[in-house]
């Protein structure tokens, strides 16, 4: 096992990557910006070290000086959490020449994944569905409009670097495209680095739902279960669940065999989620895009395995076997992780602010991985997850009726949050049935 | 007259309009950004932009004047 790590991240992933380090006695040094010194993974760390203003160009994206920080205090591996530096090949590269250990897949693989062209032309090389889509970047608007006339409208726009849904929007006919095309090529170059655009069908009435994969040191990969992440704002996600209540257990074992293809053809090791889109109509599905690293909503499939992921990723970076019999993993119950957002609950804006109470709730079958306490300032550089309270019941009409509770347990004051957004989501008939889709949000806030 | 003030804490991303235009109800003034979302600030009425209290890169708290419209 590792003797130490250095979590180059903030907020709840830290905090999390953290516990589970000192469960294991895996010393745990923490990197923060000036605006979050007070933050509960500063606290909790073994050691903390300062690396940089608030803004994320000079501190968490700063590779740099996280690097500086890790060889001061002689940490061993790099654990990027999600986000920031989590998929960015030349830092993995940077982490691996400076002779440490870099918890997560090659930078091979996360260059080949990070480009949502060129994964989408691996998949499907590869005999995992893809949708109709660009197969290069579009050059501009009247490559695009041709391109969009080959697909067929509906299409979506995407940043072909992107994620987090940022610079994604549909486009439901030429005038529409023509229209958010360069919108979305200013803001993949602002936020990505890169203007490079990709065209696939949009699927209205669509599911998202995402596998768990795991290499192992010996190259095989698992596939530990699916999360249906279509509860989504602004195409990003705000609540998940484990199993998809939408898929049919033939549909479900295609999209698990789907999964561990996409990992195998990268060489994949650690922890990573393939993403999938299933058309609800036609119960079928097609690839999306694949995380190269450990996933927000990653809780869920824990609650219903009884694994620490995190730990895996340890031991796998380490080039050691996992802590598990494969074999052995049976998903049980139901599993959900509702996104707690420093955001009011109807038009889903950012609140920051200054937190007064913060109560969580507690109780079986309950975990929240929090990323803030009473008394700390929410600032406007970051995103604004305050914390994920996550339910586990024996099936999902329980897991749901733990839910509902403990949203209404959950005690925040000092800002908005969207809390009652989740209790809205939960009281309403079509969640609660397990027939929605990705367009769920907008019915419920039209 | 109307006031054009900030809703929440955010940076200046980009200021759209200028002093001295005419602006209609809806135009976007400027865009803030805020937790990773951009955020359209726009005009609440018809009329000339009097005053433009905010320049890129500021940081404005809630309730901060952004624009003037006559």
């Amino acid at each position: 096992m590792l003797g130490s790590v250095l979590v180059a991240n903030r907020g709840e992933i830290a905090r999390r990557v953290i516990t589970t380090a000192r469960r294991l006695g895996v010393r745990a040094v923490a990197v923060y910006s000036e605006a979050d010194a007070a933050l509960p993974f500063v606290q909790e760390a073994d050691e903390a070290v300062l690396i940089g203003p608030a803004q994320p160009a000079g501190s968490y994206l700063n590779g740099a000086a996280i690097l500086a920080a890790a060889r001061r205090t002689g940490a061993q591996a790099v654990h990027p959490g999600y986000g920031f530096l989590a998929e960015s090949p030349a830092f993995a590269a940077s982490v691996i020449e400076a002779g440490l250990t870099w918890i997560g897949p090659s930078p091979a693989a996360i260059e080949q994944m990070g480009d949502k062209i060129n994964a989408r032309n691996l998949m499907h090389a590869a005999g995992v569905p893809i949708s109709p889509g660009t197969r290069e970047p579009a050059a501009d608007v009247t490559a695009a409009l041709a391109a969009a006339a080959e697909i067929g409208y509906p299409v979506m726009i995407k940043a072909a670097a992107g994620g987090g849904g940022i610079g994604m929007s549909a486009a439901m006919d030429p005038a529409q495209l023509a229209a958010g095309f360069e919108t979305a090529r200013s803001r993949a170059e602002r936020f990505f680095g890169s203007p490079a655009i990709l065209l696939e069908r949009y699927v209205e009435q669509a599911r998202h739902v995402e596998v768990q994969i795991l290499g192992l040191v010996d190259g095989r990969v698992l596939a530990l279960g699916e999360r249906d992440c279509s509860v989504q704002r602004r195409h990003q996600k705000v609540a998940e669940e484990t199993p998809s209540p939408g898929i049919s257990p033939e549909l479900r074992a295609r999209m698990l065999a789907a999964a561990v293809t996409a990992g195998q053809a990268v060489g994949y090791q650690g922890a990573g989620t393939v993403e999938f889109l299933v058309d609800v109509t036609a119960a079928d599905f097609v690839f999306l895009e694949m995380n190269t690293r450990l996933q927000v909503e990653h809780p869920v499939t824990e609650l219903v395995t009884g694994l620490d992921l995190v730990e895996q990723q340890f031991l796998i970076a380490a080039g050691e076997d996992a802590s598990f019999v494969p074999e052995a993993v049976v998903p049980r119950g139901h599993a959900l992780e509702l996104r707690i957002y420093a955001e009011d609950s109807k038009r889903f804006l950012p609140s920051p602010g200054t937190i007064g109470d913060w109560a969580e709730p507690a109780g079986p079958g309950i975990r929240v991985d929090a990323g803030y306490a009473a008394g700390n300032t929410v600032t406007p550089y970051y995103d604004p997850l305050l914390a994920k309270l996550c339910v586990h019941g024996p099936d999902r009409e329980q897991a749901l009726d733990r839910a509902r509770a403990a949203v209404g347990a959950f005690r925040i004051t000092g800002l908005k949050t969207n809390l009652e957004f989740h209790a809205d989501l939960l009281a309403s008939a079509e969640f609660s049935s397990g027939d929605y889709d990705t367009s769920l949000v907008s019915r419920l806030r039209p | 007259m109307s006031e054009v003030r900030a809703e929440m804490v955010a940076n200046v991303w980009k200021v759209v309009a200028a002093q001295g235009d005419s602006v209609a109800d809806g135009d976007t003034l400027v865009i803030l950004e805020s937790m990773k979302m951009e955020i359209p600030v726009l005009a609440e009425s018809t009329g000339t932009l009097t005053r433009l209290a905010v320049a890129e890169g500021d940081v404005v708290q809630e309730g901060d004047l952004i624009a003037v419209i006559e």
